[in-house]
């Protein structure tokens, strides 16, 4: 008697350790939930499918000539807001499609940090960690052309095409603009400066101090 | 008078309780093994609709995952990334791949990949990305290493108790700002003095951030 009921139990155990598996084995099969209780609400969560509208899309698309809700940036001592036709906004002399020559943002040690680490995360795959062109896309043969920031042509350029072309993009590079806010494409822009100005030194540029420190 | 019952019903009593004891631990132990989200959701790895490899493009390349993830550091979520941004560099790489056909389709027309989302906490867990990137949690803490996956899948379990270890002690967790991304920082190859810096500078942290060791319900629950 004792005997069969061994049996049955060492069986059950056995099937459902089969079925069930271990703790961390992968599974396509979604997971289960034991206790559902508003675990999966009706609302809409962002970029996730759902019924309520007709292209089934919860993110939605802001109607055409809608102005976002945002706070104005500090320009200088003068509130910017991002709808304005202002050089911080569009690279250019308000009003002209001339770029302007300098940042409207203020230089500071802060600004070209964040343009180091900005420039680190989206820039430096393809530009290099130096801007000389070659990022990895380049290392492993995957692009033709990488621009070299220390070109001639482009540290000529006013900073407000550097803007322009993080914002839409040129040739073959894609539109940054969505990516990366409009205070970090000047953080980079800024920081772009500095890396060009690294190449363009001369040791005569250093303080008596740190030339002493190079040799 | 002959026996109404057999002599073997003698041993009944010690039968059954044998015998319960033994179904109800292996219930309890059953219970305890499989209800719990380290058996539910831990190992969860859906088939995408593009096999997209976070190993091939963070370990092999070493891409950034904010490249990516970009509004992570501001948003309560982390985006997944329009096909325009894998098109900044597969306008050109693997150009004509069939592989790639849906990321083609969705650039040109507008119409989304439809990735399976992996890690999803109940719809009454109000978890924020911003606030725990931006103090020193990184991805690898909750997400396991992203980084070396080649599909990815749930590793951590993300129950409440997986979020409550780490909320009643954050210095254990807490790491500097620019290693958020760096999911193979450590703060030594040897892993007793890893874990001493750990706690001297986790506490160092927390107090100079001023992280809170957030326990109450409304902390994740509105």
């Amino acid at each position: 008697m004792m005997r069969y009921f061994f049996l049955l139990f060492g069986v059950a155990v056995l099937l459902v350790v089969l079925i069930a598996g271990r703790r961390g084995d992968t599974s396509r099969r979604p997971p289960f939930e034991i206790f559902p209780d508003m675990d999966r609400q009706l609302k809409l969560r962002p970029q996730a499918a759902h019924g309520f509208f007709a292209d089934g899309l919860s993110s939605r698309l802001p109607p055409p000539g809608t102005i976002a809700r945002a706070e104005p940036f500090n320009v200088g001592g003068r509130a910017v807001y991002p709808f304005e036709d202002a050089p911080v906004n569009t690279g250019r002399e308000t009003g002209t499609t001339n770029f302007v020559a300098l940042n409207p943002l203020p230089v500071t040690a802060r600004l070209l940090a964040r343009g180091q680490q900005r420039y680190a995360i989206y820039c430096a795959p393809c530009h290099g960690a130096t801007g000389e062109g070659n990022g990895i896309t380049k290392k492993i043969n995957a692009m033709a052309v990488v621009t070299s920031l220390h070109d001639k042509r482009v540290v000529e350029l006013p900073d407000g095409d550097l803007f322009n072309t993080i914002t839409l993009g040129k040739n073959l590079m894609g539109a940054y603009g969505p990516q990366i806010p409009v205070e970090d494409r000047w953080a980079i822009v800024a920081y772009v400066r500095a890396l060009q100005l690294s190449h363009l030194g001369s040791v005569d540029d250093l303080s008596p101090e740190m030339r002493a420190k190079l040799k | 008078m002959s026996a109404i019952f057999p002599k073997w019903t003698n041993r009944l009593p010690l039968m059954i309780l044998i015998g319960g004891g033994l179904t109800a631990s292996a219930v309890t132990a059953g219970v305890w093994y499989y209800f719990t989200p380290k058996y539910t959701r831990v190992g969860y790895q859906p088939l995408q609709p593009v096999s997209f490899s976070h190993a091939t493009h963070v370990d092999q390349l070493g891409m950034d995952c904010r490249y990516c993830h970009s509004a992570v550091e501001e948003s309560w979520f982390s985006n997944i990334p329009a096909a325009s941004t894998c098109m900044n560099c597969h306008n050109q790489v693997l150009k004509d791949d069939p592989r790639l056909a849906l990321v083609r389709e969705s650039a040109a027309t507008g119409k989304p990949i439809p990735w399976v989302q992996v890690h999803k906490v109940p719809d009454y867990v109000y978890f924020n990305h911003a606030v725990h990137v931006n103090r020193g949690i990184s991805c690898v803490e909750c997400h396991g290493q992203i980084d070396k996956m080649e599909e990815v899948y749930h590793a951590k379990p993300l129950s409440m108790s997986f979020c409550l270890d780490c909320h009643r002690d954050p210095a254990s967790k807490i790491r500097p700002l620019d290693k958020i991304t760096d999911l193979n920082w450590q703060w030594s190859d040897d892993p007793r003095v890893a874990v001493q810096t750990q706690q001297a500078k986790g506490r160092e942290m927390v107090e100079h951030w001023r992280v809170e060791s957030l326990q109450n319900c409304s902390a994740c629950h509105r």
